[in-house]
């Protein structure tokens, strides 16, 4: 490694010859080779640097650290031809220019009732800020139903495309691996009994009641919760949103009904889909396992099921749609200043969407039994 | 005296965009402790010149020498070392937002230098300090700053490895005119003190007369590059146009041309 510095030593007298490049590449050597000089004794320090061919601002800085500790220890301080280094005059000039502050330290800790405090007003905020959105939404929509220009239908069109019709493969292959799934494990299980005609029950009254639309809406909030919050969002730090209501146009309107009303009409579409290719899979399955003639399954599944069956998990469908939509584009208004958030939020709406969603199914249970649907 | 090696060396540079052709055969030289304006319509590829330079975009054809040294054929390494070797400011600041000005600043250093986190702040300060920044704006966020002090701090995040060689696209646009003033001041002392080469591209006639040596235009694909005495005078249409339109007259009578 190059030296950047020698020295001698005449009585208090220290001569430093700099030499070579000083660069903050080099910083962690110029720091320690600074450090290794030995200073016992000196009262005189005279400084040579044309032998520098670079100091950078960074290097310069370190040496001025280093002289203003040995002023400190009131040794004289020269150099050769009495002018400074340039650098070290700009460096001067800038401390100068405003009073020097060490930088602020982190936040002072929370205590952790303070923090229980905040979490709990937060989380209180947050609820009156996520009614009022609902509120917001529903009076936009009720107005806009007064026009079909104000409902946005090629808006509307584009958010069925996107979270509805480029859905359909993966909505589809899940629905079938389901079918699989409680066609294998019921059929194990009622053996025992050998009882497994009931495998064609569980099939059908699993995907058609529950599954089939549960599973596709957390695709759903997978796919298009995310996307919403994401978009709006990247939207929020452009100041695009912003630009909206400066034209006088409301942000509601163009941006947020479209996406709830689009994906109330796909939801359910998808969940019919659904429902279909999960029946499908149960007559494979059980043609396979069970060797039962697709007649015969057809006439089980015509036995197990109520019409209400299928509805019961249809009518879901746009409720859980419009859970979706709301926290995907409510936390997505949300997001401000940084890109950070916009990944913190949208996390946050698709764990709520989902969480709402399982919430809302659990809530349908109850209330179906009571109403002994 | 030979001339001094040019610091950026752009030969036969060719840029499209499918069947649009922006730059056909550009050459460009910067020497150094120049202070190399970019002039050019909207559109006529400034920023994908800069991009190019920068090594963010691969040219169809041309070639690139930073430090005499070909981009195009330098290891990953090798490009890293180069790259720390050059400071960026970009149009809109492009702060990193989830960070404050201070961590902006020593990002570069954290990933270019192994330094102690005591040494790394207060290097950082310094070039917050140095770009006229009052020292609270270090613990802002981008979002919290105004415009002016966004194109600070970008350029104190160009500065945060003490490059020799700095580019700058439009630092003056979208400020009024007393701080595009104050900040092409702060340009050409920081010029001037560390000895920077500045490439920089602006519209701004303003920032063109007080701080640039030379100034290359682009036009027709390519580009003429002269000092600036010797560009006002270039025959080009749009040259003149540029630099003899109505703004631009005001400002030639004071420099006796």
């Amino acid at each position: 490694m190059t030296k950047h510095l020698t020295t001698r030593r005449d009585g208090d007298a220290l001569q430093l010859d700099l030499c070579g490049e000083w660069r903050v590449e080099g910083l962690a050597a110029i720091d320690s080779e600074l450090k290794r000089i030995d200073l016992a004794g000196v009262r005189h320090l005279s400084i040579r640097t044309h032998q520098v061919t670079v100091l950078d601002l960074s290097a310069a800085w370190r040496l001025r650290e280093f002289l203003e500790r040995l002023r400190q220890l009131d040794v004289q301080v020269n150099f050769e031809g009495g002018v400074e280094p340039e650098q070290l005059r700009v460096i001067d000039k800038t401390l100068a220019r405003s009073p020097y502050r060490a930088p602020a330290g982190e936040e002072t800790e929370v205590e952790p009732v303070e923090a229980l405090g905040r979490h709990v007003v937060r989380t209180w905020r947050e609820m009156v800020d996520g009614l009022a959105f609902l509120g917001r939404v529903l009076v936009t929509f009720a107005r806009a139903l007064g026009s079909v220009r104000r409902l946005r239908p090629i808006s509307v069109a584009r958010h069925v495309w996107d979270t509805g019709v480029t859905a359909i493969p993966i909505v589809s292959l899940i629905a079938f691996l389901i079918s699989v799934i409680i066609a294998y494990m019921s059929a194990q299980q009622l053996a025992a009994f050998g009882a497994e005609i009931f495998v064609v029950d569980l099939v059908t009254i699993g995907v058609l009641r529950e599954l089939g639309v549960l599973l596709t809406a957390i695709i759903v909030a997978g796919r298009s919760g995310s996307a919403f919050a994401a978009e709006i969002g990247a939207m929020q730090l452009n100041e695009e949103v912003d630009a909206l209501k400066a034209i006088g146009v409301d942000p509601f309107e163009v941006l947020v009904v479209p996406r709830v009303v689009g994906l109330v009409i796909s939801l359910p579409l998808l969940t019919i889909i659904a429902d279909g290719i999960g029946l499908a899979g149960g007559a494979l399955l059980t043609r396979y396992l069970l060797d039962m003639p697709f007649t015969q399954y057809l006439e089980r599944v015509d036995d197990a099921i109520s019409p209400t069956t299928f509805w019961v998990g249809v009518l879901k469908a746009p409720v859980f749609g419009t859970l979706i939509a709301m926290a995907g584009v409510f936390r997505g208004m949300q997001v401000r200043d940084s890109s950070r958030e916009l990944g913190r939020l949208t996390t946050v709406a698709v764990v709520q969407s989902i969480f709402l969603v399982i919430l809302a199914d659990a809530l349908f249970a109850v209330l179906f039994m009571e109403l002994d649907i | 005296m030979a001339a001094p090696r040019p610091i950026v060396e752009v030969r036969g540079i060719v840029n499209r965009f499918g069947a649009q052709v922006v730059h056909d055969g550009l050459d460009m030289e910067v020497l150094p402790n120049e202070v190399f304006g970019i002039v050019g319509g909207s559109g006529s590829g400034k920023s994908v010149l800069l991009r190019t330079i920068l090594g963010l975009r691969r040219p169809q054809a041309g070639t690139v020498c930073l430090d005499g040294r070909d981009i195009s054929h330098l290891s990953e390494q090798e490009l890293r070392h180069v790259k720390a070797g050059y400071g960026v400011t970009f149009q809109e600041g492009a702060l990193f937002t989830s960070l404050t000005v201070l961590q902006n600043v020593q990002l570069p250093m954290i990933e270019h230098l192994h330094l102690p986190g005591s040494v790394r702040d207060e290097l950082a300060m310094l070039k917050v300090r140095l770009v006229g920044l009052p020292p609270e704006a270090a613990q802002k966020y981008p979002s919290q700053l105004s415009g002016g002090m966004v194109k600070r701090a970008a350029l104190a995040r160009a500065l945060a490895l003490d490059p020799r060689l700095l580019f700058l696209d439009e630092p003056t646009s979208g400020l009024d005119p007393i701080s595009a003033a104050a900040f092409d001041e702060l340009l050409m002392e920081l010029h001037s003190q560390l000895k920077l080469t500045v490439v920089m591209i602006t519209h701004d006639l303003d920032t063109i007369f007080r701080t640039c040596n030379r100034v290359g235009v682009i036009v027709d694909k390519k580009m003429e590059s002269d000092t600036l005495e010797g560009i006002v005078r270039h025959q080009h249409p749009w040259i003149q146009a540029y630099f003899h339109g109505e703004r631009a007259s005001a400002r030639l009578g004071g420099h006796g041309t």
